[in-house]
C-alpha cells in the first residue's frame, strides 16, 4: 500500500465512523417514532446549528482525531526530505521502531540499552512517584474532606492553590535553588560541618524526583478530596462504633468508595510524570534519563520528525496501557474519572 | 381573541408505549374545559401536543379551525402555564411578563404599559422591578399567568398549576383564576388529578385514564351520572357492589352481588348475564331496613363522628374496601354500636348499575 | 483520651510539615529575589536589594516572552470558550448510542501527554498548509495556540456541562412557547444563564494557556513564550531575576485570591439578606390573604 493511499484513508477514517453513528441514528428515529424528537436542525435553528457543527467539526476532526493519527502514520514512514515524499521511496516501515528497540534500522542485534533503559525507568519512576503522592496526599485530603470544618477548608483550598498559580518552571526553578551543588541545602551542611563536600542532589535524580513529586501534589489531592467528600460521614461513625481501629476504616471503608477519585489521581499524576518535559530539564543531572527529553531530542537535536513520532507513539502506548490497567485494578469506568 | 381546540381521533405514541388512544372531543370557544384523571393517564402529553411540543402519531389538533401539524410551539396561539412556572428567574418581573412581546419586536415603551397594565390585573402593581426570587408562590402564580395573558394567546392551557401551593392558597387561587377567566374571555384549558378543583372552576370536564378518555360533561353530569366504573369511581366517593345482570327491564337492572340481588338505574343498556357494578354514594344510603332489593346488611366496622356528619364503615363484600356510608347531622337516627350487625337501605333511583370496569386506584 | 490528643497532635504536624513542603521553595525563591548576589543564593543572605525587580523590565527576550504569552492567551480563549459550549451543547443532544465514544474523544486530549499534542500539532499542520498552500499559518504563535486549545477545550466544555446540568430546560419551552425563535431561545435564556460559567471558563482557558510549557515548547518553532524564554534561562543559568518574577506572580496572585474572597463574602451576605426579605414578604402576603377572606 502505498504512503498517500494510507494516508487518505486515515482522513476518510473519521467521516466513516461519524456516516455510521448517523445513518444508525436516522433509522432508530423512523422505527420508533417519538413524537416530541425534533430533528438536530429543527431543535437549534439554522444558525446555531451551523456554528455547533462547525466548532465540533474542527475541534475534533482537525484538532483532536485526524493529527493524532497523522503522527501515527508518520511513525511508519522513513524520513525523507521533502522531495522525495510521496514518491517511491516512501513506504511503509518499522524501522523506526526497530531503532527505537536496537539503536539501528536495520540491525538487530544489539538492544538499544540508552534508549530503553530511559523508557523502563521512566515508567518505574512515574509509578512510584504516582504511589508518593498518594500516601502524602491521602491524609491531607480526607483531613480537609470529613475532619476540617468549612472556614478552615476555605482556607486549606487556598493554600494549595497558591502554589500552583506560580509556574512549573519557577517551581523547578525553585528546587534547583535549594538542591544545586552551591544550593541552600548543600551550603548549610557544609556551613555546619556535616558534611565535607556537596552532594550531588541533581546528578542523583533526588532532586528531579523531589520535583516532579512536588509538581503534582494538587493533581493528586484534588480527585481523592471529591471523592472522600462525598462519602457521608455515618458511615465512618458506624465502623467506629462497631470497634472498627481507623486503619481498618481507612482500608476497607474509606478507600475502596473514594476508589474513582483515586483512580483518577494516580492516572492523572501517572501521565503527567511520564510526560514530564521541564522538571527532567531543569533538575535532571547529566546522567539522569528520562524519556520524554529524549523524545525532544529526537525532534530538535537528531531533526528526525518519523523517529520522534515512533518515540512519541510508544510514549503515549504506555499511557494507555497504564489508563487500562488501572481501569480494571480498580474496576471503575472511564466516565467516572474524568471529572 | 379566543379559539376552539378540536381533538380529532388524536393518539400520541412513545415507540411501543400509547399515552393516548384515539382522542375526540370539541373544546368550546371561552369556555373553561379541564382534564382530569391520575397521574399517567395521558393528560400532560395532550397539553402537551395542544401546545405544540409533541406531534400526534395519528390525527389531527385543530385550533380555531386550523390544522396544526408541523406548526411548532412558538407559532401557536396558544400559551402554556408549566407546572413549575418556568419563570425567567434572571430577568425581572416586569421583563417576564413582557418578554413574548420582546420577541415579537415590541417597543421598550409600549412594552413598559402593557407591563404596568397587566401588573394591575394581577393585583401586583408596583413590583414590575423585582427579581422572580424576591416573590412568594402565589406573586409568582400570578406572574406566569401575567406573562401568558400578555401574548394575548387564543388558548390558555395550564398544566395542574396549583399543586405546588398549600392549601389556603390554592382555594383563593381557584376563584383568581375563574374570574380571570371571566374576565379575558379565553379558552382554558387546565388539567389536573384534584376532581374539587376541576368540580368547581371548571365549565366542562374530560375524565381521563390510561390514555382514554372515559366521558366529557359539566360536572353534573359526570357526578350524577358517570358512565364508566372508572368515572363513577374516581369523582367523588362510590360504593361498588360487584356481580352479574339477572334482570333488566324499562331502564333498571338487578345485580346479583355479594349482598344480594340489588336494584338500580341501567342507563347503559345492560343486559342478562353482563357482568357489572352497581354503584351507591355514601350520601345516598341511610340506616334502615328498605326493600330486598334496596337493602344491604352488614358488620359495623367503625363510626366516626365529623361534626357536620358522621362516616360509618360497613364490612365490604371483599373484606378489603369497606362499604362507607354518610349520615348528615340532626337525622334523629341513632347510630348503630360498632362491631353490631346493621342495616342500610338506598333508593334505587339513585344507584346505578355501570358494566364492569377498572376502579379508580385498584 | 490521651491517645485521641496524641492523634490530633500528629496531625497537626503532618499538615503543617505538607505545607512547608509545598510553600517551602517559593518562600526560598522570595528570599533569592532580593538577596545581593548575581545568581540565585538563599543561604548565606548577603544583603537586600529591589535591584532584580527593576532588572526585569528591561530584559527584551522576557518581555516579548510575556508578549506571545499574552496574544497566545487571548487567542486561546476566544477559540476554546466557542468550542467548549458547542461541545457541552452537542454532548446533550448527540445520539445515545454515540455519547461514550463521543466523551472519549473529546476527553482524551486531557489525558494525552502535552509533549504528544505538541508533535502531533506541528506534524499534521506542516503537511496540510503545504498541501493547501497556507504556508503563512505555519507559524509558533498559530501552532501554539491550536496545540494548546485542543485540550483548553475540553477544560471548558467541562465546565459548561456542570453548569448547563443545573439548567432548567422548562425555560427554553417557556420561551418558544412564548414566541421566541431558537437563536432567541438561545441568546436570551441559555447565556445568561451560562454567563458565570463563561466567565470562569475564559479565565481557566487563559490561565491554562499562559503557563502551558509541554505543548507550547514543541508547536512554538521559531517563537518564543514567557516559559520557554524562563525555561532555556533557568537551564542556562539567570540572574535572581527570574526570582524576582516569581515573586511578582505569587504577589498577584494572592491580591487577587484575597479580592475574590472578599467578594463572593459580599455576595453571599446580599443573597442572604434578600431570601429573608422574600420570607417575610410571604408571611405577610398570606396574612393579606387571610384578612380578605
Amino acid at each position: 500500500m502505498t504512503s498517500t493511499v494510507g494516508r487518505m484513508l486515515i482522513v476518510l477514517l473519521p467521516f466513516l465512523v461519524i456516516a455510521v453513528f448517523w445513518a444508525t441514528a436516522v433509522m432508530e428515529r423512523r422505527i420508533a417514532g417519538h413524537p416530541g424528537q425534533r430533528g438536530f436542525f429543527e431543535r437549534n435553528g439554522i444558525a446555531i446549528s451551523i456554528y455547533l457543527l462547525a466548532a465540533i467539526g474542527i475541534w475534533i476532526l482537525l484538532m483532536i482525531v485526524l493529527p493524532q493519527l497523522y503522527m501515527v502514520d508518520y511513525s511508519f514512514h522513513p524520513k525523507l526530505p521533502a522531495a522525495q515524499r510521496g514518491g517511491e521511496k516512501d513506504v511503509y516501515t518499522l524501522e523506526n521502531y526497530r531503532y527505537f528497540i536496537f539503536g539501528s534500522t536495520v540491525r538487530t542485534d544489539q538492544f538499544n540499552t540508552l534508549h530503553l533503559r530511559a523508557f523502563f525507568l521512566t515508567i518505574g519512576a512515574s509509578i512510584f512517584i504516582t504511589i508518593l503522592n498518594f500516601a502524602i496526599c491521602y491524609p491531607i485530603a480526607y483531613y480537609m474532606a470529613q475532619v476540617a470544618g468549612p472556614a478552615r477548608l476555605r482556607v486549606l483550598l487556598l493554600l494549595l492553590i497558591i502554589p500552583y498559580w506560580v509556574n512549573e518552571i519557577l517551581r523547578a526553578f525553585a528546587l534547583v535553588i535549594i538542591f544545586g551543588t552551591s544550593g541552600l541545602i548543600n551550603t548549610a551542611l557544609l556551613n555546619l560541618g556535616a558534611v565535607s563536600n556537596p552532594i550531588d542532589f541533581l546528578g542523583h535524580d533526588i532532586a528531579l524526583y523531589t520535583g516532579l513529586s512536588y509538581a503534582y501534589l494538587l493533581i493528586m489531592v484534588f480527585p481523592l478530596f471529591n471523592a472522600i467528600e462525598s462519602l457521608d460521614k455515618n458511615q465512618i461513625e458506624a465502623a467506629r462504633d462497631l470497634g472498627a481501629p481507623w486503619w481498618h476504616i481507612h482500608l476497607f471503608v474509606v478507600m475502596p468508595f473514594a476508589k474513582p477519585g483515586i483512580a483518577s489521581g494516580c492516572t492523572l499524576v501517572f501521565m503527567l510524570t511520564a510526560g514530564a518535559l521541564a522538571a527532567p530539564l531543569i533538575l535532571g543531572g547529566p546522567k539522569s534519563l528520562w524519556f520524554t527529553p529524549i523524545v525532544y531530542d529526537r525532534f530538535y537535536q537528531a531533526f528526525n520528525w518519523n523517529q520522534g513520532s515512533a518515540y512519541a507513539f510508544v510514549l503515549l502506548l504506555a499511557c494507555i496501557a497504564f489508563v487500562l490497567l488501572v481501569l480494571k485494578l480498580f474496576k471503575v469506568s472511564l466516565g467516572e474519572i474524568a471529572r | 381573541m379566543s379559539a376552539n381546540v378540536e381533538l380529532d381521533h388524536v393518539t400520541i405514541r412513545f415507540g411501543s408505549f400509547i399515552a393516548v388512544k384515539g382522542a375526540t372531543l370539541n373544546i368550546e370557544n371561552g369556555e373553561f374545559f379541564s382534564f382530569l384523571g391520575p397521574s399517567g393517564c395521558g393528560k400532560t402529553t395532550i397539553l402537551r401536543t395542544i401546545s405544540g411540543f409533541l406531534d400526534p402519531s395519528e390525527g389531527a389538533v385543530r385550533i380555531g379551525g386550523r390544522d396544526m401539524r408541523g406548526i411548532g410551539p412558538n407559532k401557536r396561539p396558544t400559551a402554556l402555564i408549566f407546572q413549575n412556572l418556568a419563570l425567567f428567574p434572571l430577568m425581572t418581573v416586569a421583563e417576564n411578563i413582557t418578554y413574548g412581546l420582546r420577541v415579537r419586536g415590541v417597543s421598550r415603551e409600549k412594552r413598559r404599559r402593557r407591563a404596568d397594565e397587566l401588573l394591575n390585573l394581577i393585583a401586583l402593581p408596583g413590583t414590575g422591578d423585582k427579581l422572580v426570587s424576591e416573590l412568594s408562590g402565589g406573586m409568582r402564580q400570578r406572574v406566569a399567568i401575567a406573562r401568558a395573558l400578555a401574548v394575548e394567546p387564543q388558548v390558555l392551557l395550564l398544566d395542574e398549576p396549583l399543586s405546588a401551593l398549600d392549601l389556603k392558597l390554592r382555594q383563593h387561587m381557584r376563584n383568581e383564576l375563574r374570574i380571570i377567566q371571566q374576565r379575558v374571555g379565553i379558552t382554558f384549558i387546565y388539567i389536573t388529578h384534584d376532581q374539587g378543583e376541576a368540580l368547581t372552576m371548571s365549565d366542562r370536564i374530560a375524565v381521563m385514564n390510561a390514555g382514554v378518555i372515559e366521558q366529557v360533561g359539566d360536572g353534573r353530569s359526570i357526578y350524577d351520572r358517570p358512565e364508566t366504573a372508572f368515572v363513577a369511581s374516581f369523582v367523588g366517593e362510590n360504593n361498588p357492589f360487584d356481580g352479574r345482570v339477572v334482570a333488566a327491564e324499562d331502564g333498571h337492572a338487578v345485580v346479583e352481588s355479594a349482598f344480594g340481588r340489588l336494584r338500580g338505574r341501567n342507563r347503559g343498556g345492560l343486559g342478562v348475564g353482563d357482568p357489572a357494578i352497581l354503584f351507591v354514594r355514601p350520601e345516598t344510603f341511610s340506616l334502615g331496613t328498605g326493600q330486598a332489593d334496596s337493602t344491604v346488611e352488614s358488620e359495623v366496622l367503625n363510626v366516626a363522628f365529623e361534626g357536620n356528619m358522621t362516616h360509618l364503615f360497613f364490612r365490604g363484600p371483599d373484606s378489603k374496601k369497606p362499604i362507607v356510608i354518610t349520615v348528615p347531622r340532626g337525622t334523629g337516627a341513632s347510630m348503630p354500636e360498632q362491631g353490631s350487625r346493621t342495616a342500610i337501605r338506598f333508593d334505587p333511583e339513585e344507584a346505578l348499575v355501570l358494566p364492569a370496569g377498572r376502579l379508580a386506584r385498584d | 483520651m490521651s491517645s485521641r490528643l496524641v492523634l490530633k497532635a500528629a496531625i497537626g504536624f503532618y499538615i503543617a510539615l505538607f505545607f512547608l513542603y509545598l510553600f517551602g521553595p517559593l518562600v526560598v525563591m522570595g528570599v533569592t529575589a532580593v538577596n545581593t548576589p548575581n545568581y540565585p543564593q538563599a543561604y548565606p543572605f548577603e544583603g537586600f536589594t529591589l535591584h532584580w525587580f527593576s532588572a526585569l523590565m528591561g530584559d527584551n527576550e522576557l518581555v516579548e516572552g510575556i508578549k506571545n504569552s499574552l496574544i497566545i492567551g487571548a487567542l486561546v480563549v476566544a477559540i476554546t470558550v466557542p468550542i467548549g459550549l458547542a461541545g457541552a451543547i452537542v454532548m446533550t443532544q448527540v445520539y445515545w448510542r454515540a455519547r461514550s465514544l463521543y466523551y472519549l474523544i473529546v476527553v482524551s486530549p486531557v489525558l494525552t501527554p502535552g509533549v504528544i499534542l505538541g508533535i502531533s500539532t506541528v506534524i499534521f499542520w506542516k503537511d496540510l498548509t503545504t498541501l493547501t498552500g497556507l504556508k503563512t499559518l505555519y507559524d509558533g504563535i498559530f501552532l501554539a495556540t491550536i496545540g494548546q486549545a485542543t485540550f483548553i477545550s475540553a477544560y471548558c466544555m467541562l465546565v459548561f456541562l456542570s453548569r448547563l446540568q443545573r439548567f432548567d430546560r422548562a425555560q427554553e419551552e417557556a420561551a418558544l412557547d412564548l414566541g421566541a425563535s431558537n437563536s432567541q431561545v438561545f441568546f436570551h435564556i441559555l447565556l445568561p444563564f451560562l454567563k458565570p460559567a463563561i466567565l470562569s471558563a475564559a479565565v481557566l482557558a487563559f490561565l491554562s494557556s499562559f503557563e502551558n510549557y509541554n505543548t507550547t515548547t514543541f508547536a512554538i518553532l521559531a517563537n518564543k513564550t514567557l516559559t520557554t524564554v524562563l525555561a532555556g534561562r533557568v537551564r542556562q543559568g539567570t540572574t535572581p531575576a527570574i526570582s524576582a518574577l516569581a515573586v511578582i506572580i505569587i504577589l498577584t496572585t494572592l491580591a487577587g485570591a484575597i479580592l475574590y474572597e472578599v467578594l463572593k463574602r459580599r455576595e453571599d451576605r446580599v443573597k442572604a439578606k434578600r431570601a429573608q426579605i422574600a420570607a417575610e414578604e410571604e408571611r405577610g402576603g398570606l396574612m393579606v390573604i387571610e384578612a380578605a377572606e
